[in-house]
């Protein structure tokens, strides 16, 4: 990654207990996020996708044990006491749940709970901070926004309180942002709104941004950098056009080939990735992806294939027999 | 050519919705959720029906089954009019429809095992002899990809969406229905298991012979699975067409913007941005004229003054639009 790194997560994982033993929910990811930059992070549900963002924000559930190193902005968050570690979420590091509610307390007002977030970081005095608000709001597409600082999060739509949710987050100006599934709960047109939205205040505001998504759709268009995560690990991760131009690893090829083409005839059955990955309380022996991948030899079911860089380090992919591409077969 | 009776597609229209309208009074304000919506379902036919969120989609599916009953307009099924019967005739005609949720855990009871869940239709249509019971749950359980022998003894919560998704289907198929509204069925569903689901949905279309209203927000997703596309917009219809004929050439401004906000895998195709911000007026004063001339990048004076009837623009293409785009 070029540029300076703003984050970069290094051999990061995360053990939960639970009744049916061990859960490795993160299991050895390094990334790193360059200042400006955004990353899009791809997989199914249960991946670990949002398990990781928690692990970066050092918000994982009590009993969790996390290991590895979160460096962001120079300092490693695993040795940062809890204060620092509250006065830096909400102030550099910023976070957007797909459940707006997560973020958002039904029994605030919006004004309350933007004024609230604007004064406990910055130093600002009351008329400050609600002009502050309402620009905010302004910014993140919310009509009438004076009116809307007395309202409560229900009496807004759903796409409206993920709004307000982004605008709470941008409001001290972070330097990484991670959203995480923002839109996965909204509409198609709100979702383009709400992915529009980011986009325009990352590049004005050269904030860096950590988009997490089970769409590679959404990430085509909207990402730097692409890692695509499964079972825990993360399995490929390449410059984004890189990865669309020349996918290695048969999962991605995978999620790709299972979105509903626009293109195709109605009634044009989808290759499904037939399955569920791996129940993470019982990892496989081999690759996590091999009792669902159509490529899958014997090898793939003794050893686990390393993350490794393919022609360009950029590229980096955990696969033993990874697609040849027309270029590849060209050579 | 004046239509606000439905594009008519065939003599063998196993649905007829006819200016159907239903409102819910909220106090003493009004929601005006599906406003005079008109169409057909031919027998075997798939009939997409997409629209943002609060667009009235649920409400037209729920009445068209009379799960709600509509405020005036009529529904034939078969050739007889759903919205004139009751009781026992209305209990029969049920049998022959069937509805899937979007949300396929919230609508299986978690404290009643899967056998109980899926048999359940069969127990309300009269079905006394359990071992005829047994054996059916345990055939369409098999026919939805789910293992009888594991899952009848279990509980929701023991699932994951997609296999709930299953269950679902499997109770609304128990019957041997003929048409099946699928409300949403794949939108809580992430990219892999939406695949699995779409695919069984299709697989089970044909073996059962089902006539569908697949309901969803995604146009990508609906285009995917239906014969005929209907557009849905703050309760009426923009746009009704064959799936490809509207996606190659969408003639109302809504529609455009439905295809324009998928997303698109592919890193050349840089988003566009163009999407207007803004959500839909609220359904209890909707826009006069025009309902979505707020949102219009078209709209002029005759769009607020004159409500647009649903015309043929090309053959079986019909939009509700004084400016089309073809
Ligand atoms: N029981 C009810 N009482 C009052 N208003 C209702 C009721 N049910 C639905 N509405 C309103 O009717 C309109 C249409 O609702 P409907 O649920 O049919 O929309 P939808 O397209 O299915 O939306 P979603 O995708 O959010 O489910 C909305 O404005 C909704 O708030
Ligand atoms: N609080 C928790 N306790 C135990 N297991 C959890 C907890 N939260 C998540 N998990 C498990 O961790 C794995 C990764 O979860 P998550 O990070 O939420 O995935 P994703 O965000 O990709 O859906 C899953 O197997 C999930 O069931
Ligand atoms: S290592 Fe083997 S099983 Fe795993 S993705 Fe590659 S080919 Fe498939
Ligand atoms: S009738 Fe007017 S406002 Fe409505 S879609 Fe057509 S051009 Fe736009
Ligand atoms: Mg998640
Ligand atoms: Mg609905």
């Amino acid at each position: 990654m070029t540029g300076n790194t703003l984050l970069s997560v290094e051999d990061v994982v995360v053990d939960l207990p639970t009744p049916r033993g061990n859960l490795r929910a993160v299991d050895h990811v390094d990334l790193t996020v360059g200042a400006g930059q955004t990353l899009g992070v791809v997989g199914e549900s249960g991946c670990g996708k949002t398990m990781l963002s928690r692990a970066i924000l050092q918000l994982v559930p009590k009993k969790a044990k996390l290991s590895g190193r979160v460096m962001f902005d120079g300092q490693d968050l695993l040795q940062l006491s809890p204060e620092k570690l509250r006065k830096l979420r909400g102030r550099s590091l910023a976070v957007v749940f797909q459940d707006p509610m997560t973020s958002l307390n039904p029994v605030l007002t919006i004004g309350t709970q933007l004024i609230e977030t604007l004064q406990e970081h910055l130093e600002l005095n009351d008329a400050t901070a609600t002009r502050r608000s309402i620009e905010l709001l302004a910014a993140v597409g919310i009509p009438a926004p004076e009116q809307r600082l007395a309202q409560y999060p229900h009496q807004l739509s759903g796409g409206m309180r993920q709004r307000v949710a982004i605008a709470i987050a941008l409001s001290c100006e972070p330097k990484l942002l991670i959203a995480d599934e923002p839109t996965t709960a909204l509409d198609v047109t709100i979702q383009a709104q709400i992915l529009d939205l980011l986009a325009r205040e990352q590049r004005r505001r050269h904030m860096a941004m950590i988009l997490i998504t089970h769409d590679l759709g959404v990430v085509a268009g909207r990402t730097d950098e692409v890692a695509v995560m499964y079972a825990g690990r993360v399995v490929e991760r390449a410059p984004t056009p890189a990865l669309f131009k020349k996918m290695r690893m048969p999962y991605t090829e995978a999620l790709l080939a299972a979105l509903p083409k626009l293109d195709a005839a109605p009634h044009t059955p989808l290759p499904a990735i037939s399955g569920r990955p791996p129940d993470p309380t019982r990892p496989l022996q081999g690759c996590s992806f091999s009792p669902r991948c159509r490529y899958a030899m014997s090898r793939c079911q003794r050893e686990k294939p390393a993350l490794e860089a393919a022609e360009t380090s950029a590229h980096q992919f955990a696969c033993f027999h990874p697609i040849e591409t027309h270029a590849d077969a060209n050579v | 050519m004046m239509l606000q009776s439905a594009p008519s597609i065939s003599p063998d229209a196993l649905l007829d919705v006819d200016n159907l309208v239903v409102e819910y009074p909220v106090g003493a304000k009004i929601v005006h959720a599906v406003s005079g919506v008109s169409l057909q379902i031919a027998r075997g036919e798939t009939l997409g029906l997409v629209g943002e969120s609060g667009c009235g989609k649920s409400t037209l599916g729920r009445a068209v089954l009379q799960l709600r009953r509509p405020t005036s307009g009529r529904v034939s099924f078969d050739g007889q009019d759903l919205t004139a019967m009751h009781g026992d005739a209305l209990r029969q005609m049920r049998r022959r429809v069937q509805l899937i949720f979007q949300d396929p855990i919230a609508s299986l009871n978690p404290r009643r095992r899967i056998g109980d869940i899926v048999a359940e239709p069969l127990v309300i249509a009269g079905v006394k002899d359990p071992e005829k019971r047994e054996r059916l749950v345990h055939e369409v359980l098999t026919a939805v990809g789910l293992d009888p022998t594991l899952v009848v003894g279990r509980l929701p919560h023991e699932f994951s969406g997609g296999q709930c998704q299953r269950i679902c289907i499997a109770r609304a198929l128990i019957l041997n229905p003929e048409f099946i509204v699928c409300d949403e069925p794949v939108s809580a569903l992430d990219v892999s298991i939406r695949a699995q689901i779409l695919n069984l949905l299709e697989e089970m279309k044909g073996r059962f012979g089902l006539t569908l209203l697949f309901i969803a927000h995604d146009l990508a997703v609906v285009k995917a699975v239906s014969d005929r596309v209907a557009v849905m917009y703050l309760g009426r219809l923009c746009e009704v067409g064959p799936s490809e004929q509207l996606f190659a050439r969408p003639a109302h401004p809504y529609t455009a913007l439905l295809i324009e906000a998928i997303p698109v895998p592919d890193p050349d195709v840089r988003p566009t941005e163009t999407v207007p911000v803004g959500e839909p007026p609220s359904p209890i004063a909707p826009p006069s004229g025009c309902r979505f001339r707020t949102r219009c990048p078209r709209a002029d004076q005759r769009c607020s003054d004159e409500v647009p009837e649903l015309r043929a623009v090309a053959p079986g293409q019909f939009v509700a639009c004084h400016h089309p785009l073809i």
